[in-house]
């Protein structure tokens, strides 16, 4: 079974269709990532599954449970780190962890928690008094202080300097090792490449991909990008006119060609027809920026 | 169904949070647990209002203030101190991130609502309390009619913050609605000219206001009656009418 089911989800907000029947499931232990443009459905989509939304139409199940119906049971398996949420001004860290830990059965390890987050040094700072970053990391920290089979992590990394942005991922990764499922809502490519599984791209309500980081890279239209010194004999036309070829540039200095697998086989051929050779060739796979660009408008 | 259900001691947790929040509030502290018994004090200390007064029947202006100054700490309470707080915990996303736990928001406004109507008591027997043992003012003559008056003016103070939140989208509009039905409030409640000594049928109105009518039934079990059905009946409809608005119009973000 599943752990999260998303099937045929839909949810309007008056006339403007925020989601639109977007399926997807997430198998336990997995990491899964939900990637789109701002405005794209993804928050929609995840609070949803959190329960926190009813939806118009589709069905929802986490752990076998609808979100909205068994909604107490939900939120036993699920641990939510949700977009523009606070606390209470005036509320510490400490007390903040009490707080939510009191609402669980088995509570995880309040101590070992606010120490892998980087918090112990201000368990005594108010809510109000911490950085962007250490927000942040208290809402990650509050996620998981159920000890939850699953969690959903929306935005995980906005405010969150390069070493902490690295370290809240090393924290990701080991909670695949322990076991717990993960539906992470990103726009940072690096971090749905480096921790997902999978991916669902989200434009306008709707999935346009849902693969693996490279499986979605090598779907795209430019996955191959060919290039070489711009003093070559060939003609922009005749690169151009490849199979597969998407586009045929020149900058700094270098022609560059993007494409797919075929568009570099032509090209050797190419080459080989026309009996010349190029000036510093690199054939380099496109990045999921490149993918991710190629899937949404 | 005990699995289905946040632990007991959740709801414990809630409550002895959001009084550590509390005390940490000086000026909402100050506003409801002091100013009335303040307002007293300065009362008081001016001769001619702790002098028999012919208008009052024979009572002096500072033993009219007694009541007077315990709804004061109930407007306070209701409509000064606990709006903003809601309305903030709901613009800024406290009830939705607590919507995603095993406990449900409700839990927080209830202990909201819980700790503003132990303060406005605590308030209430601190302005009795000095009134007697600074001004001599009679303790109320029925006692159990008295604090059956209090109670029911307490709900009722609390159910109109609670309705003025409600219909307030932004924490600014219900600070500034609570500020704008504070003061017809104030004067219902005989801050400026006591109840009791208002011309007849202006008096007849205000008593039909919630404050109003918590001002005649705390006066007449200051004297030793038993709260008229008339001031009850007003109060009880008041705090149904208005529990009923907040209810029902009260948005979760």
């Amino acid at each position: 079974m599943p752990m999260i089911e998303v099937r045929d989800l839909s949810k309007a907000y008056g006339e403007r269709k925020a989601v639109d029947g977007v399926s997807f499931t997430v198998d336990e232990g997995e990491i899964f990532g939900i990637l789109g443009p701002n405005g794209a459905g993804k928050t929609t989509t995840v609070e949803c599954v959190a329960g926190l939304r009813t939806p118009d139409a589709g069905r929802v199940r986490v752990g076998g449970l609808d979100p909205v119906a068994d909604h107490d049971r939900v939120t036993r398996l699920l641990g939510v780190q949700l977009q523009q949420s606070e606390l209470q001004a005036k509320l510490t860290v400490r007390e903040a962890m009490e707080l939510y830990a009191s609402f669980h059965e088995r509570p995880a390890d309040r101590r070992a928690l606010a120490a892998r987050l980087g918090l112990d040094a201000h368990l005594d700072v108010r809510f109000a008094r911490l950085s962007g970053g250490q927000k942040q990391r208290l809402f990650i920290a509050l996620a998981l202080i159920g000890d939850p089979r699953a969690v959903v992590l929306d935005e995980l990394t906005t405010g969150l300097d390069p070493r902490a942005r690295r370290d809240t991922w090393d924290l990701v990764e080991s909670l695949r090792a322990d076991g717990v499922t993960v539906l992470l809502v990103t726009h940072v490519m690096e971090e749905a490449q480096r921790l997902c599984d999978r991916i669902a791209v989200i434009d306008r309500g709707r999935v346009t991909a849902l693969d693996t980081p490279a499986g979605i890279i090598g779907r795209a239209a430019t996955a191959r990008v060919v290039s070489f010194a711009a003093d070559s004999p060939l003609e922009a036309a005749e690169l151009a006119a490849l199979p597969g070829a998407a586009d045929v540039t020149t900058r700094e200095g270098r022609t560059v060609v993007t494409g797919t697998d075929a568009t570099v086989d032509a090209f050797v051929s190419l080459l080989a027809r026309r009996a010349v050779t190029v000036r510093g060739l690199r054939v380099t796979d496109a990045t999921l920026d490149d993918a991710y660009l190629d899937l949404t408008t | 169904m005990a699995s289905t259900t946040a632990p007991a001691s959740a709801t414990r947790a809630v409550l002895r949070a959001e009084a550590r929040l509390f005390a940490r509030e000086p000026a909402a502290l100050f506003w409801v647990m002091a100013s009335p018994t303040v307002l007293l004090v300065i009362l008081g200390l001016v001769p001619s209002l702790r002098e028999a007064s012919d208008d009052l029947g024979g009572r002096r202006v500072i033993d009219v203030y007694v009541p007077v100054a315990v709804l004061f700490a109930l407007i306070m309470a209701g409509l000064q101190a606990m709006p903003p707080v809601l309305a903030g915990y709901r613009e800024r996303g406290i009830l939705r991130r607590m919507s995603a736990t095993p406990v449900r928001p409700a839990a927080l406004l209830t202990a909201q609502l819980v700790l503003h109507a132990a303060a406005a008591l605590v308030s209430s027997l601190l302005v009795v309390g000095v009134g007697r043992v600074a001004f001599g003012v009679a303790l109320p003559g029925n006692l159990p009619g008295y604090l059956g008056a209090l109670l029911l003016a307490v709900a009722v103070g609390l159910a109109l913050g609670a309705a003025v939140c409600a219909l307030s989208r932004t924490q600014r509009i219900a600070t500034a609605v609570g500020t704008a039905v504070f003061f017809p409030t104030m004067f219902t409640a005989g801050v400026w000219v006591p109840v009791q000594v208002m011309p007849d049928t202006l008096r007849r109105i205000v008593e039909f206001s919630p404050y109003g009518a918590a001002s005649r039934a705390l006066d007449e079990a200051a004297r030793g009656g038993w709260p008229g059905p008339l001031a009850l009946g007003v109060m009880g409809v008041w705090a149904v009418a208005l529990t009923a608005v907040a209810i029902r119009r009260f948005r979760w973000e």
